[in-house]
């Protein structure tokens, strides 16, 4: 045998498959998406007895059917990568509903390892294991394991090189589906004998199982009308007989099967299952108590990010305006144009991203604690119906929340989001969710032109982001995200206490993608702007003993931000904007709040402070407070910054959502502002 | 054998043990229900019936909460046991 193994974990999703798979990785991780779906895919690497083991942690799912994509996904990364061994998860305190999936891997003839996972659980639960009796029933390996205290990882590591070495497979026809089914199957595989290119790929069996399902996958991938036809004829016949769909006689017959096997080798002591109401929920999802308690929790995340996480936030900051201090010190000779690439273009594009890293930890920290004991499940309960009127499910609130901190990680916890179209709709309206980077804007603009509205003008500005994106959103659920919107249906895992190495894990799994985007996408895309505001340079010449400020204003100008600014000024006019406002919005793109700073640079005003009195003084004399909030309501609406933008890329795998975001939403922007601005000047 | 009657699950209270006779819905719906354990005949306990806050059955164990509209649409009988 060789000495590399790969092995996918496959599980109902609270299962503790994620568990099993820290306890066997440690830290030697990747988290990345499948391609071309918003599917998260981990994978990592553990080592036993001298072979190498590649492990990979499929979505969870409760079946292996093509009707959700992560279930597409499970099933062809089995099907297609064939890894040397699949281990299925079971949660052994639930073991009658987490072994329907195990039944569906016994169907597709891979070798096989069933990890019972919380057998101390089951243990409390009253519930006795015949292990060897149930293994030879089921016709699989069976491991009992702690994950959450890293028991039973040898023996299991051990069952799966067995396993791999002599790749047993369960053998087919494991279950029988009674006299009527099999008639029906019998009959659709006979007539798959002669022209299904599918065939190769899958058993015979397995393929008329899925027909007589009626796979949309399967069925599209078979061409022959006689075999269309004869699943036809049968999905009838069984129906006729049974006054039910083929597949949810065969669901049925699948738990049948299970059931008579948990009869044989399963022992429940007690009578104590977890039917009794947690008292715990009849707190937390009460009908008028819930969602006071929800709302309450969600400020605390957020006050624990943003407050907690402002102390370090400023410790970075420092160390990056040290460290620009400390280059600009030991450069040699003067600094010309690479020192300024440095300091300007990498410190402080990566910096201004960066900074926001302890915030980044906090929040997942949280969400992580959220996730671990439970709770997102009823948070998600609580708001679904409020979200679902939107077209969203309640999960999606708690991304939105995020966007109010930064849209970056915002469109990386749409991943707590199972459903691929309401987590494309989350991440495409993210960004109208007012972020902390557009509220230096807000704080230039509206002291100056509305010193006794603050908090009213400041609140509305939210508000009418938000009203936007639940627009949007519906918009988009009615049109190019079309489908069933799924009607609320989700387990609600017991409430468990989440372990420490748990939380640390999930915490940095996350964190780690935003740091990795840090050092590359928005890395390069600061240099680009970089450029872009500092080339081409003015004859220096010209510029004389000009006062400093005078020269950057100059150089500003003089630039390809500059010059595309004035460019599209005449564009922007409708909407009340001049050149400076122009090239300071060009600038923004590289992050909202370089507006105030392009700004300053415009007014050459050289304060030390960005955005300060002296700035104010001069754009009080120059526009009017319509022009001002059209500047915010522009700078709301339009053009998410890039980091976003490639977020938005990498999350849904193609540029097709990303340039839509931000085409689409600068265009939406033009369209607001100008009506605002073209209708508000005839009032005032 | 006499016809026992059908109900819609939102109409069961809080505590009472059910079983499933079919759910109205689309077949990616319904299969769903189905591999969460909710197949014809499972027994189905109304955990709480909060009308008109959440709806969580247990089934074979697990707690599954369903939207209100979902829990019209799920037909049940009342267990004669």
């Amino acid at each position: 045998m060789t000495d590399t193994l790969t092995i996918a974990l496959a599980g109902n999703p609270n299962s503790g498959k994620t568990t099993i798979f820290n306890a066997l990785t440690g830290a030697h991780q990747h988290v990345g998406n499948y391609p071309g779906v918003t599917v998260e895919k981990k994978h990592g690497v553990c080592h036993h007895k001298g072979v190498r083991i590649d492990v990979v942690d499929l979505p969870g799912t409760y079946s292996l059917t093509a009707y959700s994509v992560e279930e597409l996904v499970a099933r062809n990364f089995i099907i297609d990568e064939h890894p040397d061994v699949v281990v299925d998860i079971v949660d052994a305190s639930n073991v009658e509903r987490n072994l329907y999936l195990a039944t569906q891997l016994i169907e597709l003839d891979v070798p096989l390892v069933l990890a019972f996972n919380m057998s101390d659980v089951a243990k409390r639960r009253g519930l006795v294991f015949d292990i060897p009796r149930l293994s030879q029933l089921l016709g699989v390996g069976i491991v009992p394991m702690v994950g959450s205290r890293n028991e039973g990882v040898e023996a299991l590591l051990d069952t799966v090189i067995d396993t791999a070495r002599t790749r047993a497979t369960p053998g087919p026809r494991r279950i029988r589906y009674g006299a009527e089914v099999e008639e029906e199957l019998a009959r659709i595989e006979a007539l798959l004998d002669t022209d299904c290119r599918a065939l190769a790929r899958y058993g015979k069996r397995w393929l008329a199982l899925k027909l007589l399902e009626n796979d949309k996958e399967i069925t599209e991938m078979v061409h022959t009308p006689a075999v269309l036809e004869a699943v036809r004829l049968s999905r009838a016949h069984l129906s006729a007989i049974f006054g039910e769909d083929a597949e949810i006689i065969i669901a049925e017959r699948r738990y049948g099967s299970i059931s008579g096997a948990c009869q044989e080798a399963v022992q429940s002591s007690t009578e104590l299952r977890h039917d009794m109401p947690d008292k715990a929920d009849a707190v937390l999802t009460h009908p008028i108590l819930g969602l006071p308690i929800f709302i309450v929790l969600m400020y605390l995340v957020f006050q624990l990010t943003f407050t907690a996480g402002e102390y370090p936030m400023r410790w970075l900051e420092a160390f990056f305006a040290f460290a620009a201090r400390m280059v600009t010190a030991v450069w040699p000779g003067e600094p010309g144009p690479l020192h300024s690439l440095v300091v300007d273009g990498v410190l402080g594009g990566v910096g201004g991203v960066l900074i926001f890293l302890p915030n980044i930890l906090l929040l997942f920290l949280a969400i992580a604690f959220l996730e671990d004991t439970g709770y997102m499940a009823r948070a998600a309960f609580i708001m679904d119906q409020i979200m679902h009127k939107i077209g969203l499910h309640g999960k999606s609130f708690i991304p939105m929340l995020i966007g109010f901190g930064c849209s970056v990680p915002a469109i990386m916890a749409t991943r707590i989001l199972e459903n691929q179209r309401n987590r494309i709709a989350t991440i495409m309206v993210i960004p109208l969710i007012s972020c902390g980077a557009r509220f230096p804007i807000y704080m230039m603009i509206i002291p100056t032109f509305f010193p006794n509205h603050k908090g009213l003008v400041l609140s509305s500005i939210y508000f009418i982001g938000i009203i936007i994106a639940i627009v949007l959103a519906r918009l988009l659920r009615l049109t190019l995200l079309k489908g069933e919107t799924i009607p609320f249906v989700m387990e609600l895992p017991p409430y468990r206490l989440p372990t420490i190495r748990g939380l640390l894990t999930h915490m940095w799994q996350r964190a780690w993608l935003y740091v990795r985007k840090a050092g590359t996408v928005i890395l390069a895309i600061s240099i680009v702007i970089w450029a872009a505001t500092s080339y081409p340079k003015p004859d220096s010449r010209a510029l004389g003993d000009l006062p400093p400020e005078e020269v950057r204003m100059i150089e500003l100008r003089h630039s390809v931000v500059g010059r595309i600014g004035k460019t599209l000024a005449p564009v922007l006019e409708p909407l009340g904007f001049d050149w400076r406002i122009s090239t300071s919005l060009v600038g923004a793109f590289a992050a909202k709040e370089v507006f105030v700073s392009q700004m300053d640079i415009m007014y050459a005003v050289g304060e030390l402070k960005a955005g300060g009195e002296a700035l104010r003084a001069r754009i009080q004399a120059d526009y009017t407070p319509l022009q001002g909030f059209c500047v915010m309501l522009f700078c709301l609406i339009s053009m998410p910054c890039v980091a976003t933008i490639a977020m938005t890329r990498q999350e849904t795998g193609s540029w097709r959502w990303a340039l839509l975001q931000l085409f689409g939403l600068t265009i939406l922007a033009y369209i607001i502002t100008f009506a605002v601005y073209q209708v508000g000047r005839l009032f005032v | 054998m006499n016809k026992v009657s059908q109900i819609p699950l939102s109409s069961v209270p809080t505590g009472q043990r059910v079983r499933l006779a079919n759910i109205d819905a689309g077949q990616g719906l319904k299969s769903r229900l189905a591999a969460m354990g909710m197949v014809p005949n499972t027994e189905i306990l109304v955990v709480s019936n909060g009308s008109p806050g959440p709806f969580v059955v247990a089934v074979k164990g697990c707690r599954i909460a369903l939207g209100r509209g979902m829990a019209r649409k799920v037909m049940v009988k009342t267990s004669l046991s």
